[in-house]
């Protein structure tokens, strides 16, 4: 994946694919660092699941038997100088269930690859599944992007989902014109 | 600025809209969107068929969705058409461009564009 808002996009499926209704994404540039991490209230993972994330032939899907989402991440935090960290509570443990992937990336690295297009990432997620509540944040040392879709969802009321063409176009060009206003 | 009043101005357009829409999609347009999707390119193909639908018109009969892994990685992106009373049809290898070429002659023009189907293509 040659931008890193691909990452975002292929990361916060799986907390989509763990059935989570609320999903944080916040993306953080300080210093010489890019801070990323998403939270969300998912069916978690076991010790035993944990255990295996960073094994490209692990994987819980029934399509196939590798996963590389979790790799590809490792990967580039590791050549950039930095780390992924991963925490869970599966559903089994706790009422307070769900997944953080934590990473941080050497930004200046010669390694690191452009951030890309986070509006159409976080349109893609949005068009996807239109009735999480995504809450994402990009904190630059210029200013902050940010989008919350449950506060969309209560200025438009029930019944109009956020995956109509016409909201998303919304979505993408207020995030454009955020990102071009920093 | 892609500012609030827009936002309930599309608000007030859309729930005429929903108060009219009656019969549900019946073409449903799905991208894979797992890890080999979207490592693929399967995000700009995504973008390009709402577009395309969109522009055409076509939002109340045609819906664009998405899934994870079809189990076909080494032919991605791929998406999978589904028709009333009709045969699934498998494109794969898929770019924007070709995107929108299959909304052109697939959808719009009832013809299977059988190039990028997954029976003429050889990984």
């Amino acid at each position: 994946m040659d931008e890193f808002s691909l990452y975002v996009l292929d990361i916060t499926m799986n907390s989509v694919r763990a059935g989570a209704t609320e999903i944080t994404i916040t993306l953080r540039e300080e210093g010489e660092w890019l801070y990323f991490s998403v939270s969300d209230n998912g069916c978690g993972m076991t010790e035993a699941q944990l255990a295996k994330l960073g094994n490209p032939f692990f994987t819980t899907r029934k399509t196939r038997n590798v996963g590389f989402g979790i790799p590809f991440l490792k990967m580039l935090a590791e050549m950039t100088g930095g780390e992924v960290t991963i925490t869970s509570v599966h559903e089994s443990v706790s009422e307070k269930h769900g997944t953080t992937t934590s990473a941080k990336f050497g930004r200046n690295h010669i390694d690191f690859i452009p951030l890309g297009d986070m509006p159409d990432t976080v349109k893609t997620l949005i068009h996807g599944s239109p009735d999480i509540d995504f809450t994402f944040t990009h904190q630059t040392e210029r200013g902050t992007v940010e989008l919350s879709t449950a506060a969309l969802r209560e200025i438009l009321g029930e019944g109009i989902s956020l995956a109509e063409p016409e909201i998303l176009m919304w979505i993408e060009g207020n995030l454009r014109e955020q990102y071009q206003s920093l | 600025m892609k500012s609030l009043e827009e936002l309930m101005a599309i608000k007030a357009k859309m729930q005429d809209k929903v108060a009219i829409r009656t019969g549900s999609n019946q073409t449903r347009i799905v991208v894979g969107m797992a890890t080999c999707g979207i490592a693929a390119g399967a995000r700009p193909v995504l973008n390009a068929f709402v577009e395309a639908v969109t522009d055409a018109g076509l939002t109340d009969s045609v819906s664009v969705t998405q899934t994870g892994c079809i189990g076909i990685c080494q032919y991605e992106p791929v998406v999978e058409i589904y028709e009333e009373g009709k045969e699934k049809t498998t494109y794969v290898k898929m770019t924007a461009e070709k995107a929108k070429e299959i909304v052109e002659k697939h959808i719009k023009g009832g013809k299977v564009v059988t190039e990028y189907t997954i029976g003429a293509t050889k990984v």
